[in-house]
């Protein structure tokens, strides 16, 4: 296998982009992309997606997408893993660079959530139809389930999950691709409406429009792309029960611990060697169970970190220093990619205000419905 | 959705019929072919007492289009007396009063109905069982 380096990077803002549709979307990130590693052509595409099928009708997108970046002819196969899409992209994009087939691969994720769909039924096709969404389960109420016990189990309270929220728009605050760049108290958070018990809109990430993309090339030819290249050193990926009620603890995401646990395998690394991080945070409880099952904090202390700045900017561990989901904005295929482009960014120090200074090793975490599906990759600076 | 796809489930939503692993004990449900826990492929078919008990809750109060004119309603995570551990609505109360640790009663109810001209959807819902703990 060949070592793998992402070059450059495009995306779009994120937000309720009503003047641009699906192919808009794809094709401003990916030329940006292309454009910044300076190459007119590619040997492969993947494009993370959840359901270009129930947002926009569109299904079959990938070779749509490539027609219209003006490269008909390339291969390009679109990638699903719901929420996860985009990071599950990243990783067929890492195997292809690794393995000697490609030698220059854009990898995008893209999502068109603002065309009129109900975005909340279409978000639901992520969780099991014939045991959850029969029931008219959402997806905050899967992730309000988890909430409830997780502060049954420690006792965590609304106001620490607020913290994770008025932690993410402070990051936020300092990304102009954000959705949402502005800051939030934990008072905002709390008179914030119900969505579903314990979880208010203020936990929840926000239906987004947007594109995000990057080029892989093998790390030994990477210099010819750009003088700070940003290599891909370990990919984890995993599933976990579909069912919420299939797992053994619900507050437990078992598939993000097993893409971890791969991904530091792989890497050589421990989650004591990561200095800055994105995160699911599709909701607040999502982010504190996701730090616990990357090991950033033992399990029951997730609640606490945001709250004691644990993972802010200037803290031990800065998590979603983009603003994360819940601030930048999900549209989500786009979402693992995006992520990965916040680390690149802050591997090669051009984070601006959002800069954790000296950063040198980063990761990315991505799932997919209740966690049923998840991806980690680990990067560093080179 | 088609009549094939809802009466494929009804053993499950009408009769709480699980599965159990013969080899290790583990209660699916609705029942599998499969073991999750064993790979077993031995699994016996069991019915599910009409109890259960509350282990995580929410009240939904911004639903799918389908169950606007539900909201807001509460579902939960139920486990039975068998180790059985599924999803379902809880009702016949406040949304509220539905909390962890509350015994339930499943009784059999409409769950969805598809429109004016679709099926109607069947299955199980909690109700507040008459002695709580």
């Amino acid at each position: 296998m060949r070592e793998v380096a992402i070059v450059a990077a495009g995306m779009t803002r994120f937000g309720e982009l009503w003047e641009s549709s699906l192919r808009d979307l794809f094709v401003e990130a990916a030329s940006d992309a292309m454009r910044n590693a300076g190459v007119d052509a590619v040997d492969d595409i993947y494009i993370g997606n959840m359901s270009g099928g129930q947002f926009v009708g569109q299904e079959h997108l990938a070779p749509l997408m490539a027609d219209h970046l003006g490269l008909a002819g390339v291969g390009a196969t679109r990638v699903e893993s719901a929420c996860a899409s985009g990071g599950a992209a990243l990783r067929l994009g890492y195997l292809s660079v690794a393995s000697g087939m490609s030698d220059v691969v854009l990898v995008a994720g893209v999502e068109k959530m603002t065309d009129g769909a109900d975005a909340t039924q279409v978000l639901a096709t992520a969780a099991d139809q014939e045991t959850e969404a029969y029931h008219g389960i959402t997806f905050p109420g899967l992730y309000a389930l988890i909430a409830r016990a997780y502060m049954e189990r420690y006792g965590a309270t609304e106001e620490d999950l607020a913290w994770v929220a008025v932690k993410d728009h402070a990051h936020g605050a300092l990304n102009p691709k954000a959705q949402f760049p502005r800051k939030i108290t934990v008072e905002d958070v709390l008179s914030s409406t119900m969505v579903s018990d314990p979880l208010r809109l203020l936990n929840c990430s926000p239906v987004s429009d947007g594109a995000a993309a990057v080029i892989l090339v093998p790390l030994e030819e990477a210099s010819k792309y750009t003088d700070r290249p940003v290599r891909i050193r370990g990919v984890g990926q995993a599933t976990g029960s579909m069912a919420l009620a299939d797992r053994e603890d619900p507050t437990w995401l078992d598939a993000v611990a097993a893409a971890a646990e791969r991904a530091y395998r792989m890497a050589g690394v421990g989650p004591e060697d990561i200095q800055v991080a994105e995160v699911h945070d599709c909701f607040s409880i999502a982010e504190v169970c996701c730090i616990e099952a990357l090991g950033f904090v033992e399990r029951g202390e997730g609640a606490a970190a945001a709250r004691e700045g644990l993972t802010a900017l200037g803290g031990r561990i800065p998590v979603n220093t983009s603003g994360g989901l819940k601030a930048k904005g999900h549209p989500v295929g786009a979402s693992g990619v995006a992520q990965a482009i916040e680390i690149f960014h802050q591997l090669r120090g051009e984070a601006g205000e959002r800069q954790v200074e000296g950063a040198r090793i980063g990761l990315t975490q991505n799932m997919g419905g209740s966690g049923a599906s998840a991806v980690v990759h680990i990067f560093e600076r080179v | 959705m088609p009549s094939p796809r809802y009466w494929r489930e009804v053993p499950g939503r009408y009769r709480l019929e699980a599965g159990r692993c013969e080899d290790c004990g583990k209660v699916s449900f609705p029942a599998r072919t499969i073991c999750p826990s064993c790979r077993g492929t031995n699994i016996a078919s069991i019915t599910l007492s009409r109890r259960a008990t509350v282990v995580t809750s929410t009240v939904v109060r911004v639903p799918p289009d389908e169950f606007l004119m539900e909201a807001p309603y509460a579902v939960a995570l139920l486990d039975t007396p068998e180790g059985a551990r599924f999803m379902a609505q809880v009702v016949d109360c406040e949304p509220e009063e539905v909390v962890p640790g509350m015994e339930v009663e499943l009784e059999f109810r409409l769950i969805r109905k598809e429109g004016d001209t679709g099926i109607r959807c069947y299955g199980h819902k909690g109700v507040p069982a008459r002695t709580q703990p």
